[in-house]
């Protein structure tokens, strides 16, 4: 399974949080070239030393810093700032102007998460997926369960 | 007609006022508590304080029997999201955002929201009254394939004085109003052209250059800002 993904591929995140740098140090990490775009300087301190790709400063809501990024080449944009509505907008302009392949938009509101599903947008919602972990330990004691082991 | 309108600051205090005076039923939603009692004390409108980018919120504030939906806070990424819930999850026809960034105008209608620029219109605006040029762009509609240009007559004008049914206005050109001493006129065949009139043009990008050349003479080509345009 894991050999089947490409490692080379040109990925854009947007937003240097917990999450943002973990994922951009990871794909770096397993040789893709990342690029991180942030409006606050000082969220770089958290790629680690190795991180090898590139850092922008800057509003991602701005096409001159997408176009800074060369969103146009990217094969995957992953936007998890903490505004879901930044990451909505990045992940649109992305997919619709950019034509990027790949988009993915964290968004912590599940609410919103439906209607972006209608515009064919990615979503990942933290809530969501906590709540069917969670759930998924109620209901079977552990998590893993006999028989959902691999 | 009931209107949403989501934002603050003094435009959406005015904008309110106005639409109430007319006779509008309005809804006001803004983040700011103070803010909101502050409005709900100025203005005969339902004020509802929240984020405007929240369903449930917009549901509060009647989304669901709403004729128009307005999107004007300080920040795209919310007038954008705001406006894509009103006409996607509530099925409101009329929506309208604000870009704040004027680039982001065209963005949003590319992302199947209609979309207007304060810095873009206010600029226009002053460049149209400020300058002392006597050809002026006003905008480029339907995707920059149609130009409106606003001329002043001057005295050395070859139309200055002739009727016009006499001019030879080039293919899919029209003189769309004229406005002599600040009043405006739709002109037809037999209204005449004076030295200090000004038109509205409407041109095609292809026949904007000889269709400018019959107004003021010259085969003038200086930059007027739609070479560009009549490349793409």
């Amino acid at each position: 399974m894991r050999k089947a993904i490409k490692n080379n591929r040109y990925i854009v995140v947007v937003g240097c949080g917990r999450l943002g740098s973990h994922l951009a140090n990871q794909l770096s990490h397993s040789g893709n070239l990342v690029v991180m775009i942030d409006m606050n300087e000082t969220a770089f301190n958290d790629l680690s030393p190795d991180f090898s790709g590139f850092r922008i400063d800057g509003d991602a809501t701005h096409m001159a810093i997408l176009n800074e990024a060369k969103l146009k080449n990217a094969d995957v944009l992953i936007a998890t700032t903490h505004e879901d509505n930044v990451n909505l907008m990045v992940a649109q302009i992305a997919q619709k102007i950019f034509n990027v392949r790949l988009v993915i938009a964290r968004v912590f509101d599940p609410k919103r998460e439906e209607v972006y599903a209608q515009l064919g947008i990615e979503t990942i919602c933290p809530t969501t997926v906590a709540v069917d972990m969670f759930l998924r330990v109620v209901f079977n004691g552990s998590m893993n369960p006999k028989g959902a082991r691999l | 007609m009931k209107v949403l309108i989501v934002g603050g600051g003094k435009t959406l205090y005015f904008i309110c006022r106005n639409f109430i005076a007319k006779g509008y039923e309005v809804v006001i939603i803004n983040r700011k508590k103070d803010e909101c009692i502050q409005l709900a004390r100025q203005l005969s409108a339902m004020v509802i304080c929240g984020d405007g980018s929240d369903a449930a919120i917009l549901k509060d504030a009647g989304i669901i029997g709403a004729d128009a939906v307005l999107a004007i806070t300080p920040n795209d990424q919310d007038n954008l999201v705001i406006c894509q819930l009103a006409s996607l999850k509530f099925g409101v026809t009329k929506v309208l955002a604000m870009a704040n960034d004027p680039d982001n105008t065209e963005i949003f209608e590319k992302l199947g929201v209609s979309a207007f620029s304060t810095t873009q219109i206010v600029g226009s605006l002053i460049e149209q009254r400020a300058s002392l040029e006597q050809v002026l762009n006003l905008m480029s509609v339907g995707e920059g394939r149609v130009n409106v240009t606003e001329i002043i007559l001057d005295v050395d004008s070859p139309v200055a004085g002739k009727v016009l049914k006499d001019i030879d206005l080039p293919e899919n050109a029209l003189i769309a109003v004229l406005i002599r001493d600040n009043q405006p006129i739709v002109p037809r065949g037999a209204n005449n052209l004076l030295a200090g009139d000004r038109l509205v043009l409407i041109t095609l990008p292809e026949n904007h250059g000889s269709a400018l050349k019959v107004f003021t003479g010259e085969s003038q080509q200086r930059g007027n800002g739609f070479e560009g345009k009549r490349v793409s």
